[in-house]
């Protein structure tokens, strides 16, 4: 491993929890719903990160609990039960209903896995129910998206059958991109999880071989391990170079000559670093601060150090995997400084003394340091933009660029003087 | 267990957050887990405030639970304190620390500060945004004031008199995330400077402690938004006996209301009460004759208390609409809107649901709806026109322009805002003389950037929401001459025309609607 430079920290943080994963993952898909069980405050987070008025009626929703559920918990069973119906009814196309706990219903000990087994059985052939929390105490902003896949591991039928798994959410094209290049490698049974549809739920078994596409989904990887599933351990597909050698990865899981990969990305590769080039211009030298949110922080700053030649001040990362991240540890300069978890307030005082050209963070925190005159990108837009993959890494660098661009189109004293 | 797509509404410590956000030298400790900071972007996106919430969230995680989180909130408050330096604390909790009841209101009196503690108890489980924030204001009011209950003698609203002074005022519940807030403010003192009267404090949108404590130095009180700063009006009335304003400063007739109201209340003679009927262009655009094809317009309100009864009688009297229904989702101010809408003879719709909204509207088939962002949304969906007039707030209802909804200018920008999304009036007309003409596409839509798609034919009616099956009243049938009449009406009203005759074909027991049932129909109807 290079020899980074790992710190923690802790106090208080500006994060999302897990319930903000919602937002992409009821697009992933379209026939679940996700029924929060929590207050006021969840419904109202989920609102306010997702821009729902865009929607005649979102695929989730609140089940806000009042001071009568708390009063017994019985009666907050019986409730839930009610809501469910009531939405059930409502919403036949619902395939896949997702009961996801939040700080309230854990700190109440609601037992949601129970309620999704009763439901369970009602529902038969109908819809199913899983559970799992999303909660601020438990989970951090994408951990979300790591405890909804892990609660559908159980569903999914077991097969001998060799197979490349893409784990994590991917942006359909990008997912078709990715399918249609390890069919040129000579990979060709390759699914994804989470699914287009939650009733398509891929089988797996010993010879499923699991790539990851996201970094945060260290309890899925878990239990597809204890499935019998094999980890191909990679950096992350961003970036050219780091897309690379995950394609790699995978080919050498697969027995595949190295040259073979190369033949079939080299022209993809070659383009997409002459469209680079354009970004790299601009964010060459610059210095760079990522604050912790999505735990796509270290793969990032890998990318735009090692392909767009960034300075890297410090990466900050909600919780850090060794295990997951040590290809991408190893690809980061010596003395990389990295620090897990968050003080808020001394990490802005870091911030502000080291004088960055650009802060990666979220939205509470974007347009306070664009006002102290620091370049921003909002860290929630790498979730929800198509970021992976050969082919997006110049969007994806365009994401860091565009900020620095319009700093320098507005600064600009051509006019001025008129 | 309430189920809940959207809500108009945050939890009550948002509120909390408005008003600490609102105001200088002033800081918020909220015991809160990981993920209520999502709070912090209504501010600094939907406001672009330049500046965090001076809020500090103790962020206590599941392992704390175990432990001591007491310990924890101790610690962010003394860390507060020593970084912010605040001259008020307000401490409170968010809906999960509520539970756990470590009551670090308590917590932070104890710790030796000398600095005013306000100790906010906001029930998360009962209570909602607008209470949160009434809550705050009145908690930090009663804490910075109470001592001077006794040394104070009756404020005396005349008293302005005796002291050699121009009367003063305080202005009280304007705050970040309330509707055009920003721009009322300037509108209303710049309404009392005209009458000769000054302005004491605005707050909480800009005070500091340092203000709150010399509110007593006004004559009078304004409530601008009852809302906020009814329950401190009162307050102070029943303390110091500060007489407050009722009238709320929203179109012409209740703007001179309320500088009436002021006058009567100060003894202080006005001056210039012809020319109070010239100070907008409201009234002559009103008049005007292209305003004559305003007259009628069914138009329905969803807001705010404060906005949706400010604009029922706007509409009514100002603009002579027809108000087909009212609505809020302000529970606390239901009583009131219920006796707007009974004026009106219509029944108020009270509820935080916006699907129960969008079916009302639905029904009362409006041609123009006046709501919140979300009605807006509903609107669309329905091709009917929208003008927002309330919260909750969208990055659209922070203008760069000066755009307020009180007072003079007021006036003004509501009439540009509710009569631009419908059709001109002349243009109106020109429509109806044209419209069989080749050239004339139907659906056209003028300068209107709306989709008129809902106007209805007789394919399947399509519902982007799979879940609602509009039934088929009663299962008439259209004749073929009477869907041909039907496609001569023009679009903007044949959902209205085609429900109407529906109807009418059902009261009479009629089969089939004919090109004749059409004219019995309209004829019956008027």
């Amino acid at each position: 491993m290079s020899k980074v430079e790992l710190n923690k920290e802790s106090g208080p943080r500006e994060v999302f929890c897990g319930l903000t994963s919602i937002v992409w993952l009821h697009r992933r898909m379209p026939d679940a719903f996700f029924l929060v069980v929590g207050s006021r405050t969840c419904a109202h987070l989920i609102q306010s990160a997702a821009g729902v008025m865009i929607f005649a009626e979102p695929r989730f929703g609140t089940a806000i609990l009042e001071e009568k559920d708390l009063a017994g918990l019985a009666d907050a069973h019986e409730e839930l039960d009610r809501v469910v119906n009531d939405l059930v009814s409502r919403r036949p196309e619902i395939k896949t209903l997702f009961l996801v706990g939040s700080c309230p219903s854990e700190v109440i000990k609601l037992d949601l896995a129970t309620v999704a087994e009763k439901l369970n059985k009602r529902f038969l052939g109908q819809v199913r129910f899983v559970n799992y929390s999303g909660s601020g105490i438990e989970t951090t902003f994408t951990q979300g998206e790591d405890g909804a896949l892990k609660a559908l591991i159980p569903l999914m039928e077991s097969t001998e059958d060799e197979k490349l798994l893409l784990v994590g959410t991917l942006a359909n094209n990008v997912e078709d991109r990715f399918k249609k290049i390890f069919n040129n490698i000579g990979i060709t049974n390759v699914e994804s999880f989470p699914p287009r549809q939650s009733t398509e739920l891929p089988m797996i078994g010993k010879n499923t071989k699991v790539l990851l596409t996201q970094p945060y989904l260290s309890d899925t990887v878990r239990d597809l391990k204890h499935r019998g599933c094999e980890i191909i351990y990679a950096p992350f597909p961003l970036g050219v170079e780091g897309s690379i050698k995950w394609f790699l990865a995978a080919a050498k899981a697969f027995k595949i000559n190295e040259l073979k990969v190369h033949e079939v990305i080299v022209p993809f590769a070659n383009r997409a670093r002459q469209a680079l080039e354009k970004h790299t211009k601009i964010l060459r030298g610059k210095k760079l601060f990522l604050l912790p949110e999505s735990q796509l922080e270290i793969s990032l700053a890998r990318f735009l150090h090692n392909e767009c030649e960034m300075e890297l001040i410090e990466i900050g990362t909600p919780y850090l995997n060794k295990d997951l991240m040590e290809a991408e540890l190893n690809l980061l300069p010596d003395d990389t400084k990295i620090v897990e978890g968050q003080h808020i307030e001394k990490q802005l005082d870091r911030v502000r003394a080291s004088n960055p050209d650009l802060v990666v963070c979220g939205m509470g925190l974007a347009n306070p340091l664009e006002a102290e005159g620091i370049s921003t990108k909002w860290s929630i837009e790498m979730v929800f933009s198509p970021i992976h993959g050969i082919d997006q890494a110049a969007d994806l660098a365009g994401l860091f660029s565009r900020p620095l661009k319009r700093n320098q189109i507005l600064t600009s004293k051509t006019l001025a003087t008129h | 267990m309430e189920l809940t797509l959207w809500t108009y509404e945050g939890p009550p410590h948002v509120g909390a957050m408005r008003v600490a956000s609102s105001m200088k030298e002033i800081h918020y400790v909220l015991h809160a887990p990981q993920g209520d900071t999502y709070a912090d972007l209504l501010f600094t996106m939907i406001e672009r405030r330049g500046q965090r919430p001076p809020v500090t969230y103790t962020t206590f995680q599941a392992r704390d639970l175990g432990g001591d989180t007491a310990e924890l909130v101790k610690r962010n408050i003394n860390e507060a304190v020593e970084r912010f330096k605040p001259k008020t604390l307000l401490v409170g909790e968010s809906c999960t620390a509520e539970l756990i009841q470590d009551q670090p209101g308590a917590l932070a009196k104890g710790m030796g500060f000398d600095i005013p503690i306000v100790n906010l108890e906001l029930p998360a489980y009962s209570k909602k945004e607008n209470w949160g924030a009434s809550e705050t204001f009145y908690q930090i009011i009663r804490t910075l004031l109470k001592d001077k209950t006794s040394e104070i003698d009756t404020i005396n609203p005349q008293r302005w008199k005796s002291f050699g002074r121009r009367p003063k005022v305080n202005i009280l519940g304007p705050t970040l995330l309330g509707f055009r807030c920003r721009d009322d403010v300037i509108e209303i003192q710049r309404i009392l400077s005209e009458q000769g009267i000054d302005t004491n404090v605005v707050a909480p949108l800009g005070s500091s402690p340092d203000d709150i404590s010399r509110l007593t130095d006004a004559d009078i009180n304004v409530c601008l938004y009852h809302e906020i700063a009814e329950t401190t009006c009162e307050w102070l009335k029943r303390n110091f006996g500060m007489e407050y304003t009722i009238n709320i400063p929203i179109g012409i007739k209740n703007t001179i209301n309320f500088i009436n109201e002021i006058h009567e209340k100060l003894d202080l003679p006005l001056m210039n009460k012809e020319d109070l009927e010239h100070k907008s262009k409201l009234p002559w655009y009103s008049k005007s004759v292209d305003s004559n094809y305003l007259t009628g317009k069914r138009v329905f309100i969803f807001g705010d208390g404060t906005h949706a009864i400010a604009a029922a009688k706007i509409a009514k009297d100002e603009l002579g609409f027809e108000v087909v229904g009212l609505g809020t989702y302000s529970r606390e101010m239901a009583r009131q809107v219920r006796a707007t809408a009974k004026d009106l003879n219509i029944k108020a719709l009270i509820t935080n649901s916006y699907l129960e909204v969008e079916d009302a509207i639905k029904k009362a088939s409006p041609e123009l709806v006046l709501g919140t962002q979300m009605e807006r949304h509903s609107a669309k969906r329905l091709g009917i026109p929208c003008a927002v007039i309330s919260t909750p707030m969208h990055v659209q209802d922070v203008p760069a322009r000066y755009s307020p909804q009180m007072g003079w200018e007021g006036a003004n920008v509501i009439f540009d805002d509710w009569v631009h999304p419908l059709m001109m009036g002349l243009e109106e007309h020109l429509i109806d003389m044209f419209k069989h003409d080749f050239e004339f596409v139907d659906g056209h839509q003028s300068h209107l950037g709306h989709t008129a798609k809902k106007a209805p034919d007789f394919k399947e009616e399509e519902d982007e929401r799979s879940n609602f099956n509009i039934q088929k009243e009663g299962g008439v049938i259209w004749t073929e001459s009477g869907k041909a009449e039907l496609t001569k009406v023009p679009f903007f009203v044949r959902g209205k025309v085609k429900s109407n005759t529906e109807k009418y074909a059902i009261s009479k027991g009629l089969p089939e609607i004919s090109e004749e049932t059409l004219y019995d129909a309209k004829a019956f109807f008027g």
